[in-house]
């Protein structure tokens, strides 16, 4: 049965479905008992399910971090939450030396069951250290999964299949999807390893890549040109570790065309790495243009809401680049 | 800058070198101990000789010298227990019990390796024996021992975990994240600290402004004690009181072993030109602290062993690892196709 739900509720009832059902499921991180760090998306769990499963937890991300690794190595399935992806930093040496490497460097002996939410939350003049998406740092390491849901529906399901991955996940939300409201569907259990790139929305003359809130940006982006009799193919990456571009491959050989939208810098991105593995895979004269990226400026995040403006892409931004190097050329 | 040795006598090479007090420990528990300490120097002796002559490449990192620690503590401790190494740790995975043949042959970088031979000296595990996993990032098992503590905390089984590390881990900013988290949470785990008085070449006078690293457990509210490494009698009888501790009271303790390494911090050499302090005469001096000649001395004093059966103890282990080496070098390389098939869960 359908029913309509927010972006944050959808992320909630991931974790309660997962809560509920699996006892060996927990939760920690940092301000979990407060509403300020994730919005909505995990109120009142600890009411539910209690303190104990759901840890609010000392100021300590690479201890904590290190901690759910532990626990995952002795059967439970934790879920760390770093409310800010700027501060997970703190703990990348448990996530990329550690979690990363556990499996391939001790002969498959041991996974790290462990699911790490980190959450993109920019904008209102927070700043270079509160603004941060680097979703691309964690694609480029073998041993993680990274998962960047970008529709309701993949909020609420993503996060379960991350959970009952027996790899170290990275799961990627992004406040700013927060409210978006969609149909979804009833809960099936798919394994994230057979989870791959959707076309969200189907056209024959330029293929638009994206992830996360990049997702929606190009959602509204391909009804704008769609107004103009111009049809965009939208795929959404859903998974970006393991990297899989063979739906993009089928969509550029229709359309011809590639641009892909992306939430962090454009050197050595995800919007790089995805044009190299499509332009790699495919014959010269396929293209009929150069391909594009759209990414943020070579430049931290801004304080100011004047530079806050010209800083992260918005849907005219894309329009006007799609039309000055496909439709005006 | 202000160093104060806070240690004292148990950094003086020349104090405890008498043969251990063996209080009213039975003969058998006792040869265990020799046993035990006697094969874990003998692997290590003889992976020093197969890297001089080019045999291992992979980085080793020795702990001839340490064996009491190790071997003395995992006498109070059981294969469900969750145990936490680091880069020093053949002597961690075989004091559990670790499979001899599979160290051997993961040093190798061999199939038959206890790491598939993906991992080497420094990334070695036996689950079987509650061996968990030892990694070389200084610092980098803390605090997953903490979550295993939370783990085993959750299920009630009264397990514990232990993380063994060296004083230069106790410079790590996630040492003390990972004992403020146990403190409050009164997690069951025990952070053991082999305080060899060296990270890599330095000496920890010029690293720290005192040798007493337990005094961070202090900091935390944690229990700890100072004990002599090199006293296998001394590190079962005090390790055993802070673990049951850590059963009973569901809460974490800290132990701080102060030992030596009589090779440098990587390899067979040993280093006798590293360093503010460590001179020949200072190492000869830490072997007459030697921790198998104190336990063996004693026991051949009270009669529980002479000097021909403690021969016999050696050949046989020589003997037995010699076979372990033989069939290690003919073991074959991991298939390629694991380089790919390993990286994620089957």
């Amino acid at each position: 049965m359908k029913k309509l739900v927010k972006y944050s509720d959808a992320i909630r009832f991931g974790f309660e479905y997962l809560l509920s059902n699996y006892q060996e499921v927990f939760t920690i991180g940092q301000g979990l008992w407060s509403p300020w760090y994730v919005g909505n998306s995990m109120k009142e769990l600890e009411v539910k399910f209690g303190k104990h499963r759901i840890i609010d937890s000392p100021v300590s991300e690479a201890g904590i971090t290190g901690a759910a690794i532990g626990a995952s190595l002795c059967g439970y399935r934790p879920i760390v939450i770093h409310p800010r992806m700027d501060f997970m930093i703190l703990a990348a040496d448990q996530i990329v030396n550690q979690a990363a490497k556990w499996s391939h460097m001790l002969g498959g002996r041991s996974n790290p069951k462990i699911t790490i939410r980190s959450v993109i939350n920019r904008g209102g003049e927070q700043g270079a250290q509160h603004s941060q998406a680097l979703h691309a740092w964690y694609a480029h390491i073998p041993g993680l999964r990274v998962v960047m849901p970008a529709t309701v529906q993949d909020a609420r399901d993503l996060l379960i299949s991350s959970v009952l991955c027996d790899d170290p996940v990275i799961y990627i939300d992004d406040r700013w999807l927060y409210e978006r409201e969609e149909e979804i569907s009833d809960i099936e259990i798919v394994d994230l390893k057979n989870i791959k790139p959707k076309i969200l929305k189907n056209g024959s003359d330029l293929t638009l890549v994206s992830s996360g809130y990049s997702t929606l940006l190009c959602l509204e982006t391909a009804e704008k040109l769609k107004n103009e009799n111009i049809h965009c193919d939208v795929i959404d990456m859903r998974v970006i570790n393991p990297l899989d571009v063979n739906i993009i491959l089928e969509s550029v050989k229709r359309t011809k065309k590639l641009c892909v939208v992306d939430g962090g810098w454009a050197a050595c991105g995800l919007a790089g790495e995805i044009i190299a593995s499509v332009v790699e895979s495919i014959e010269p004269n396929v293209l009929t243009h150069k391909p594009v990226r759209i990414t943020l400026p070579w430049a931290p995040a801004p304080m100011s809401r004047s530079l806050e403006k010209i800083y992260y892409p918005d849907v005219n931004y894309i329009h006007n680049k799609i039309k000055t190097n496909f439709i005006n050329k | 800058m202000s160093f104060v040795s806070d240690l004292k006598g148990y950094v003086n090479p020349n104090y405890f070198t008498k043969p251990v007090n063996l209080f009213d420990f039975s003969k058998e528990f006792l040869i265990k101990l020799l046993k035990k300490m006697v094969l874990i120097r003998f692997i290590e002796e003889e992976i020093g000789n197969l890297i001089l002559s080019s045999d291992i490449k992979c980085p080793c990192h020795l702990a001839i010298g340490q064996e009491a620690i190790a071997a003395g503590i995992s006498e109070n401790l059981t294969c469900k227990d969750k145990v936490f190494g680091n880069h020093r740790s053949h002597a961690h995975y075989l004091a559990m019990g670790g499979d001899i043949y599979q160290l051997i042959a993961e040093v190798f970088g061999k199939i038959d390796g206890c790491s598939l031979g993906m991992g080497g000296s420094m990334h070695i595990i036996d689950r079987e024996k509650g061996f968990q996993g030892s990694v070389p990032i200084v610092g980098g098992t803390i605090p997953i021992a903490v979550g295993a503590a939370l783990a085993a905390k959750f299920d009630k089984k009264n397990h514990i975990a232990v993380t063994f590390f060296g004083d230069g881990a106790c410079e790590e900013g996630i040492l003390h994240e990972s004992l403020n988290f146990a403190s409050a949470y009164d997690l069951p785990v025990l952070f053991v600290c082999e305080n060899n008085l060296y990270s890599s070449h330095l000496d920890i006078k010029i690293r720290q402004p005192s040798d007493m690293v337990s005094r961070f457990a202090h900091a935390h509210k944690i229990s700890s004690n100072v004990i002599d490494g090199n006293n296998i009698i001394e590190v079962v009888s005090q390790s055993k009181k802070m673990i049951e501790f850590i059963r009973k009271e569901q809460k974490p303790a800290f132990l701080e072993a102060v030992t030596y390494r009589w090779r440098g911090h990587v390899g067979p050499d040993e280093n006798i030109d590293v360093g503010v302090r460590r001179s020949q005469k200072d190492l000869a001096a830490w072997k007459n602290r030697d921790p198998i000649k104190r336990l063996k001395e004693a026991m051949v004093e009270n009669k529980s062993l002479t000097e021909i059966s403690y021969k016999t103890i050696e050949s046989d282990i020589r003997k037995e690892i010699h076979e372990y080496i033989a069939s290690a070098k003919k073991s074959e390389f991991p298939p390629d196709e694991n380089l790919k098939n390993l990286v994620y869960s089957a």
